[in-house]
């Protein structure tokens, strides 16, 4: 088990420095020049120059992307060319809004999702199982806009029981940022709900016929142990790697929800940073998230393994 | 006679299929008396499992119909609520699976599987149901019971899991004790052991067993009483030595012609076929010997074939250590001749068959077939020599594409070696060859039954007239009337056609039937080879004697015969990287008889 980690943990940083390498060249691969826009469209060719120089855009492209690869290993992302902040504490001031919108639509996932996939599986054809199959398809196909749309129109607008348009951090009470965070997080978590109860049934489906449930119940235990003891800690192996998976579906939706909701996160500053072709913005933020999803994986992968002592032994 | 620990009256079970009651278990009536051991013996889809998973009630909810009486300590268990039976399973009736290598639940600890049926039944408290547990351990054998305690189910081997099941079946001193084929799946020195902890247990806690098993050895072994099974009903019911003795049902005779006696072959030099007796009538025709096939043109030599696999492991992936699989084996094999490997899992048996066809590559070696050297010949040419050699597998429900027909799966080799032209002509020859209708070729595999889609792998194997057929397990999943049909075919095909077989088998007694010469592996390495009757009269080396005492007679008369030593495992092959193998020397025991010293 200590290998599995520590192979993994070794093997991230030849894939941060790909990851990293890989966030410049789709930056600058893109059509555009950043000057432009920096210094106006009406702007002569001695003034683009002067812009270049000071951007470091007149550098070779090589020395470019060495100068942001040994940069990005010091945790150094550079400057922004508008917010007169390094990039890095741009991304550091909006990162908490991000992950607390996160987090609590994977919880909102959870706590839907796993509940209705467990009473579907329990009684597998029935009216039960069809109408969870049915909310899931729903949530699944109906884009987060859309539900955030309806949510802030109806529980925002209409009935005023919630915030629109704010954030309150952490810091204000735990209160206060739950009342304004709870409707973007059930825009972007029912969608996961679903994903989960759909993964949720076919896997305890799949335990539930396996030769040691049989056992269980040959052993005279009550339904409520056999499932909640036998069958779902098997289920739970696959539950928490689909979750874990499912992170970066999260992470997209996040980018949208936060636009709609204009909460502060990075989505939204990702969103502007494009408009306005902040290149170290937009690869800091590339190099962020595809960091994000490698250290979810890991942490998938040794969550896997204290689960599942078959992988721990090795 | 005293008063029984069940009764089974008129049970009778149905499913619900496609819209309708489907009956599969008929009026079944018997009783266990107290410390008394009764079989039920039948082949696949007779019903039997599921009249034990009946007396259980662990049939699912709505869609199985349990009607009859089942009475146990006078009450009905059929009219019981489910928390009720609850308070009986486990508790009064304790019951094993056949298939120990998933009937333990993975994640958790054996030692509180088996805690939590105390705590379930007898309200033990964790710290006395842990010591309870130790003791049923040791009481099951299980080496060192305090320390494996916390180990989960995969750090055991398939015998010691099901040791594992006996104990947890036990906890609690059933009445009764339920057997659903405990031994089916394990190699035959384990079943040995396990049959004799079963019988030892019984004796020592005076439970009543009802022992499920398609094995007739096995019944011969263990059983006072015998129901034989087929198609749901009881056919036949009786004290075991009658039953053996002088079977009444033509199903019974039908079934006991069917089962290869070892030893039943004395001094014979060839094959035999098995008796075919007519189901209706009870008719028997004797069973013949073959005429001999053995010529004497020489079809496969094999020398000093080693293959090996690397164990990875640590932060590197370095290679660690090594399985042995296959270690210095030697042997040939002529045209029209039999030669079977013998072994238990994991003695490389199977491992030689495929690098013979270099479905695995040998690290070193060398392998002829008909004077061609195998393991020097480009990859891309393998094709052409795999013409001379087939092979047939194990499971003929996963070898057989389900979207193709039988009759492309059976012309596809003939495709594939450019011999189009005929193809029609020679499916439909090759499906009479193997006892089925040319007109079956239209149809899809799932139409057919296991030993039928055996016989379509047959054909296919033999659609390119090879010289040389590797025959792995080719019968271990067939039910015993249907293998011996499949043997029966195999002997004659070899007569017609002079077909050098190769025939991998851990099953003794039919190796005995159909082989010229038996190679006995060990470990990767072959222990003992010779003419049939030479090994299986005059065994010599330690591990034949031992094989050869394990396998279950089915003759109630010779029972108590077999007998096993202390708990042992199939040791491993796998050796630490600087392990250099010895090299062994064989004595000559009698012309063509040698066993390794």
């Amino acid at each position: 088990m200590m290998n599995l980690v520590l192979r993994r943990l070794v093997l991230f940083i030849p894939m941060w420095i790909a990851v990293s390498v890989l966030s410049f060249v789709i930056v600058h691969a893109t059509p555009g020049d950043p000057a432009a826009s920096f210094v106006g469209q009406d702007a002569g060719a001695a003034s683009l120059d002067v812009a270049h120089r000071r951007l470091g855009l007149d550098r070779p492209y090589m020395e470019q992307l060495y100068h942001w690869v040994a940069g990005s290993l010091t945790g150094d992302l550079g400057q922004s060319y508008f917010l007169g902040r390094s990039v890095a504490t741009a991304i550091l001031e909006r990162l908490p809004v991000t992950f607390s919108l996160g987090m609590l639509a994977l919880l909102v996932g959870a706590v839907v999702g796993i509940p209705l996939g467990t009473v579907a599986a329990l009684s597998p054809n029935s009216w039960k199982d069809a109408s969870t199959i049915g909310v899931s398809l729903t949530f699944l196909s109906v884009p987060e806009f859309v539900v955030g749309m309806l949510l802030i129109y109806v529980l925002g607008v209409e009935l005023r029981w919630f915030p629109i348009g704010r954030y309150a951090p952490l810091s204000d009470g735990v209160g206060l940022w739950l009342h304004h965070l709870a409707l973007p997080a059930l825009a972007l978590g029912l969608s996961q709900s679903a994903l989960i109860a759909r993964m949720t049934r076919a896997s305890l489906l799949q335990v539930l016929g396996a030769d040691y449930i049989r056992t269980a119940r040959a052993k005279g235990l009550p339904e409520k142990i056999v499932i909640g003891r036998h069958a779902f800690r098997n289920a739970i192996i696959t539950i928490v790697t689909v979750i874990g998976l499912s992170l970066a579906l999260l992470l997209s939706g996040a980018f949208i929800t936060e636009a709609l909701f204009q909460l502060p996160g990075i989505g939204s500053l990702g969103v502007s940073a494009v408009l306005r072709r902040d290149y170290p913005v937009i690869q800091g933020l590339l190099l962020v998230s595809s960091s994000f999803i490698l250290i979810v994986n890991i942490l998938v992968d040794i969550v896997y393994g204290l689960l599942n002592p078959t992988i721990s032994d090795r | 006679m005293s008063t029984p620990v069940i009764a089974v009256s008129n049970l009778n079970t149905s499913f619900w299929i496609e819209g309708k009651w489907s009956p599969i278990v008929h009026d079944m009536t018997f009783s266990i008396a107290p410390k008394e051991t009764l079989a039920i013996v039948g082949e696949s889809g007779s019903g039997k499992s599921v009249t034990a998973l009946s007396i259980m009630r662990l049939l699912g909810g709505e869609l199985a119909r349990v009607q009859g009486q089942v009475l146990l300590g006078g009450r009905d268990l059929l009219g019981l609520s489910q928390t009720e039976m609850q308070q009986v399973r486990g508790n009064q009736i304790g019951m094993i699976f056949q298939e120990p290598m998933t009937s333990l639940n993975p994640v958790l600890t054996i030692g509180f599987q088996i805690a939590e049926v105390l705590m379930q039944h007898r309200g033990l408290s964790a710290g006395a149901a842990e010591a309870e547990v130790v003791r049923l351990l040791d009481k099951v054998r299980i080496p060192m019971a305090r320390a494996r305690f916390h180990d989960c189910p995969h750090r055991f081997s398939g015998g010691m899991r099901q040791r594992v099941m006996i104990a947890m079946a036990l906890a609690c001193r059933p009445k009764l004790l339920i057997a659903d084929e405990p031994t089916t799946a394990l190699d035959v020195t384990i079943q040995a052991q396990i049959l004799d902890l079963i019988k030892q247990l019984q004796e020592e806690e005076g439970m009543s067993v009802l022992f499920i098993t398609h094995d007739m050895g096995v019944v011969a072994e263990i059983a006072d009483r015998t129901i034989v099974m087929s198609q749901g009903r009881a056919v036949e019911t009786g004290a075991t030595s009658d039953v053996f003795a002088g079977p009444q049902h033509p199903y019974t005779r039908t079934l006991l012609a069917a089962v290869p006696k070892l030893g039943a072959l004395g001094a014979g030099r060839g094959p035999r076929r098995f008796a075919a007796v007519n189901p209706e009538t009870g008719e028997t025709n004797d069973a013949q010997e073959m005429p001999n096939t053995v010529a004497p043109t020489t079809v496969l030599e094999v020398k000093n074939l080693v293959a090996r696999f690397d164990i990875r492991s640590g932060f590197f992936r370095r290679i660690t250590s090594r399985v042995h699989a296959v270690e210095d084996v030697s042997f040939a094999l002529k045209a029209g001749e039999t030669l079977a490997l013998v072994g238990e899992s994991g003695c490389g048996k199977s491992t030689t068959g495929r690098s013979i066809l270099r479905l695995i590559e040998p690290e070193s070696g060398s392998i002829k077939i008909a004077g061609r050297e195998i393991l020097s010949e480009p990859r891309g040419r393998l094709q052409s020599m795999r013409r001379h050699a087939q092979m047939i597998f194990q499971d003929p429900f996963a070898s057989l594409n389900p979207r193709m027909t039988v009759g492309t799966a059976i012309a596809e080799p003939l495709h594939i070696h450019n011999q189009a032209a005929r193809a029609k002509e020679k499916v439909a020859d090759l499906l009479s060859r193997v006892g089925l209708s040319p007109d079956m070729s239209r149809r899809f595999p799932h139409e057919f039954s296991g030993g039928q889609r055996q016989r379509i792998c047959i054909a296919r194997a033999l659609a390119l007239e090879p010289q040389l057929i590797i025959a792995d397990e080719s019968v271990s999943a067939l039910d015993v009337s249907i293998k011996a049909q499949v043997i029966n075919l195999m002997l004659d095909l070899q007569a017609s056609m002079k077909l050098a077989y190769l025939f991998i088998s851990h099953d003794m007694a039919v190796v005995e039937r159909v082989s010229h010469r038996v190679a006995v592996m060990y470990l990767g390495e072959i222990v003992e080879i010779g003419p049939r009757a030479a090994v299986f009269q005059n065994p010599q080396h330690a591990y034949t004697k031992r094989l050869l005492a394990a396998v279950p007679v089915p003759d109630p008369s010779r029972r108590g015969e077999r007998r096993m030593g202390a708990v042992e495992e199939i040791k491993s092959p796998i050796r630490a990287m600087d392990y250099v193998a010895p090299k062994r020397q064989y004595r000559v025991v009698s012309p063509g008889h040698f066993v390794q010293i």
